[in-house]
């Protein structure tokens, strides 16, 4: 268990080294390093906690540590502060100054002992492999993507020192975050969290950059004040600020408040926007901010909470929240033609989903919701690696632009077809999860969830579907495409398929060894979600969805066909691309995708989902602490 | 008993689907004043497609329309197996992308748009089958269709409102109109013919082949309301299927064609107010 502070401090050591190499193949040279040394280090803990024992908890005397800590928030307020005042925003002062005050009002008037201050147990130590893996990876792919990035924006000033060096620290945080179990330090990296993803959104510094990033330090300041609050509370009531304690007393405040937080760290409604604004960073911080690190945090604490969630108030306001943002998400996702908005949409969609499972809290799906993570970690992260390299090949991330892809970028196209089936296609694992969400929120007599979720598949069905078809449409363009991907892009693309295809196929030992031990450490007891009988039954469906199309694909190579041209109204000119219009002139044949902008743009639904759902949460919430007091 | 259901399902669903076409155009025919083609047409039709000169305009279309056609009969094999009703949905959503795929591989102008109607067809009808797999579950306790048919009594008594949302939604699935907007049965096709447009011979007849599996899938899904573990029920429910097939056809009949609008806020709104208030009767009386 030594090796928990190196692997905190050996990615915040390489994050402070980066901005000192100047060569950009030293640069690379130590991200590679890093990277794999944060897997190397998390491979270390995962075998010493599979040879010790099941929940192992850590450091009882940590004087000197707590002070440090403190010093670091007072550091970041003070960053805030300078920042707000730099770029005129003082609103975000108060909720720094406010946050900060607090905590340190509650450590000063009403000091804890805490019996110990980290925790490896299951849930930790899956999150701590997600963090690893695919954080590590994508720091890998940044290598490749930010020279490609540079070459193709060469209106932003180069800081790919920065850039790497907070995404080392980022990854430092969210160790911190996953192992601790005395809210206070997980307060500390949560904090970090904010404040390194406000800095990567902001990479570019154009005034758009600026104001989303300001938006995301806003929104994920006022969670950090709930959990400010929450620490408080718990502190004062309690006398404790154990977050197992806190679960295990389910205490109404400090769980609303907590609760609370982390419904704005995964960017569910009312606060979705924050996310959508962090799609003006490059890619890879996106792709971290949305698959394995940031929005993670908060489903995380959710998970973690879920035991004290069940069947009270605040579960039954989680849960409304995460289930109409799963449905309001995916139907903005509908008209969005930029490849980054549908996938951001497709995340806070996801998120809610979790969300929902996780405000249910009982272990059916907290199940769901667990595989639910695992599958969407990967699955975006790969997701977004792909429209990143198809950005920075063709110029453009409209995925009207992506008509015919599979002709002129087949391999980057191949992995997002995978990507894209993972996501919603049965019987991978997204699928199969959101199923045992259903059966369990009809368990939960909670119909209006069970709506939720049925209406929501059938418009995530949608817009996956037409970005799919739009993918694989068989048209030749004469524009050549020149794949300028690094081969460490694709190093980190393909590990990220293998892996979800092999998620896939290992689904039913996923399931046994890996998420069962989860729900009973959470809940004390678990027994079998889905029988064996019918993951075998899934196992052979997934075969045969890989199966079937290669086998078809075989038998059908062999005969013989005579190929002729489509039909387009006017003459076809004859390469399928132009036809005779009506003044006998060539005119060039160009299709659309379907966007129901008038029907389900942002624009008309946005502001309505943001009104109802604030103003349920404000509601629940006044009701919840006015109900405890 | 299983094995047996299955094979029998893999191999009449075929001639059960054409049958029924057959007897739908002959109805059809009589209800619009003519006399119709011989019951067996739908089989000469296959018999001449297959025997056409294989046309393509691209090397993908025949593997995608082969797939949907497996997957549609996966679809009802588990069905027919007695298995899970949802699981079994979620493979029919499925087999309809591969559909989708099939007719946009083209990049031709009308096919990619009847690809697109066919999308927001799956949209609009996707609610109801979910919300029937969960309607079976709050009547009979069990999403397995074994257990299903196993009850004392017909699961129609209890969910009527899902019978007439399947009902509505049915039209979708067996392309009737007014809700047969990404390609039709009748000539009067805006589209051309949809996303079937771009499809020749051999690759049509086996998109043709899927669509009866589908339509008897879709039957069966009506038939489930019916059984029950006596064994009247299983004549009931063949009589109630022909019946429902028959409401479909005279509803085709005097419909004109939605816009693509209306038929999705029609689908979920009736979606809603039949499956929806009725799943919510059967949560709060269990």
């Amino acid at each position: 268990m030594g090796v928990i502070p190196v692997l905190i401090l050996w990615p915040a050591l390489i994050a402070l080294l980066i901005p000192f190499l100047k060569q950009s193949k030293v640069r690379g040279i130590a991200v590679y390093v890093g990277a794999g040394g944060v897997m190397i280090l998390a491979l270390t803990l995962l075998i010493s906690w599979l040879s010790g024992g099941q929940t192992v908890n850590l450091y009882q005397q940590t004087e000197l540590i707590d002070h440090l800590m403190l010093a670091g928030e007072l550091v970041l307020m003070v960053l805030i502060v300078y920042l707000s005042i730099k770029h005129r925003k003082y609103p975000v002062i108060l909720l720094s100054v406010g946050q900060t005050g607090l905590l340190l009002w509650s450590e000063t008037v009403q000091p804890v002992e805490s019996p110990y201050h980290m925790t490896v147990d299951c849930l930790a130590m899956l999150m701590c492999i997600i963090v690893a893996f695919v954080g590590g990876l994508i720091c890998i792919y940044a290598v490749g993507y930010m020279k490609g990035y540079h070459k193709h924006h060469t209106e932003y000033q180069d800081r790919s020192g920065f850039f790497f060096s907070m995404l080392f620290l980022f990854l430092a945080a969210m160790f911190g975050l996953v192992l601790s179990a005395n809210l206070v330090w997980m307060y500390f990296f949560w904090e970090v969290t904010s404040v390194i993803s406000f800095l990567l959104i902001g990479y570019t510094r154009t005034e758009e950059a600026v104001n989303n990033s300001f938006r995301a330090l806003w929104m994920n300041l006022l969670g950090g004040l709930g959990f400010a609050i929450g620490i408080a509370v718990a502190a004062g009531t309690l006398g404790s600020v154990q977050l197992v304690d806190v679960v295990a007393a389910g205490a109404v405040i400090p769980v609303a408040m907590l609760a609370f937080a982390g419904l704005t760290k995964s960017a569910q409604l009312p606060f979705s926007s924050w996310l959508l604004g962090a799609m003006v960073a490059p890619t890879p911080s996106s792709a971290l901010l949305h698959s394995a690190t940031m929005v993670k945090a908060g489903v995380y604490l959710l998970i973690r909470l879920s035991p004290a969630l069940c069947n009270t108030m605040t579960g039954m306001t989680v849960a409304f929240i995460g289930g109409f943002t799963f449905i309001a998400a995916s139907m903005m996702a509908i008209a969005q033609n930029d490849g980054k908005k549908v996938l951001a949409f497709s995340t806070i969609s996801n998120l809610g989903l979790i969300v929902a499972c996780a405000g249910i809290g009982v272990e059916e799906t907290i199940w769901a919701a667990i595989l639910l993570m695992i599958f969407h970690s990967v699955s975006k992260s790969m997701l977004f690696q792909a429209v990143g390299s198809i950005e920075n090949t063709m110029g453009s991330r409209d995925i009207e632009s992506m008509h015919g892809l599979l002709l002129r970028l087949p391999r980057l196209t191949y992995i997002m077809g995978i990507g894209i089936a993972g996501m919603y296609l049965a019987p991978f694992g997204m699928l199969i999860s959101k199923w045992v969400a259903l059966k369990a929120f009809v368990d939960a007599d909670n119909y209006l969830l069970v709506i939720f979720l049925a209406y929501g598949s059938a418009t995530t069905m949608l817009y996956w579907t037409k970005w799919l078809s739009k993918l694989v449409s068989l048209h030749h363009t004469k524009e050549p495409v020149h794949d300028v991907t690094l081969p460490d892009q694709y190093l980190s693309m393909y590990v990220h398929s293998a892996a979800t295809l092999l998620l896939c196929l290992l689904f039913p030992l996923v399931s046994t060894y890996v998420v069962d031990p989860m729900i009973v450490q959470l809940f004390g007891s678990a027994h079998e979600v889905l029988s064996m009988s019918v993951l075998t039954t899934m196992a052979i469906m997934l075969v045969s969805v890989i199966f079937v199309p290669s086998l078809m694909f075989l038998l059908t190579r062999a005969t013989h066909r005579d190929y002729v041209p489509i039909y387009m109204g006017g003459i076809n000119e004859g390469d399928n691309t132009y036809f005779t219009n009506s003044f006998g002139e060539p005119e060039h044949l160009y299709l659309s995708n379907w966007y129901l902008r008038f029907e389900f743009g942002m624009r008309r639904l946005m502001r309505p989902s943001v009104i109802i759902s604030s103003g349920v949460l404000i509601v629940m919430l006044c009701v919840i602490v006015g109900g405890a007091v | 008993m299983q094995v047996v259901s299955v094979v029998l399902y893999l191999i009449l669903a075929p001639f059960v689907g054409a049958l029924l076409d057959g007897f739908d155009r002959i109805i059809s025919a009589r209800m619009q004043g003519r006399k119709g083609p011989p019951l067996l047409q739908p089989f000469y039709d296959l018999a001449k497609l297959f025997s056409k000169q294989m046309l393509a305009v691209n090397s993908v279309q025949m593997l995608l329309n082969l797939s949907y056609l497996v997957f549609l009969a996966v679809a009802g094999a588990m069905l027919f197996a007695g298995a899970d009703i949802l699981m079994s949905l979620f493979i029919l959503s499925t087999a309809d992308m591969f559909l989708v795929m099939a007719a946009s591989s083209d990049s031709s102008p009308f096919s990619t748009l009847g690809a697109g109607r066919e999308m927001i067809q799956i949209m609009a009808y996707e609610p109801m089958t979910l919300l029937l797999a969960v309607g079976f579950y709050l009547a009979t306790g069990s999403f397995q269709v074994i257990d299903i048919i196993r009850m004392p009594y017909s699961t129609v008594l209890t969910m009527p409102g899902f019978l007439i949302g399947f009902f509505f939604v049915m039209a979708i699935k067996l392309r009737k109109s007014p809700f047969d907007l990404s390609t039709s049965h009748h000539a009067h096709q805006e589209l051309v013919k949809g996303l079937t447009t771009e499809m020749a011979g051999p690759t049509f007849a086996i998109m043709n082949i899927a669509e009866y599996y589908e339509m008897t899938l879709m039957l069966g899904i009506v038939a489930l309301f019916f059984i029950n573990e006596n064994w009247w029920s299983w004549p009931i429910a063949i009589i109630a299927c022909l019946f429902v097939f028959f409401l479909e056809i005279l509803w085709d009949n005097v419909c004109a064609r939605v816009k693509w609008r209306t038929l999705l806020d029609s689908c979920w709104v009736v979606t809603l107010l039949s499956g929806g208030l009725n799943g919510l009767i059967l949560m709060l009386i269990r």
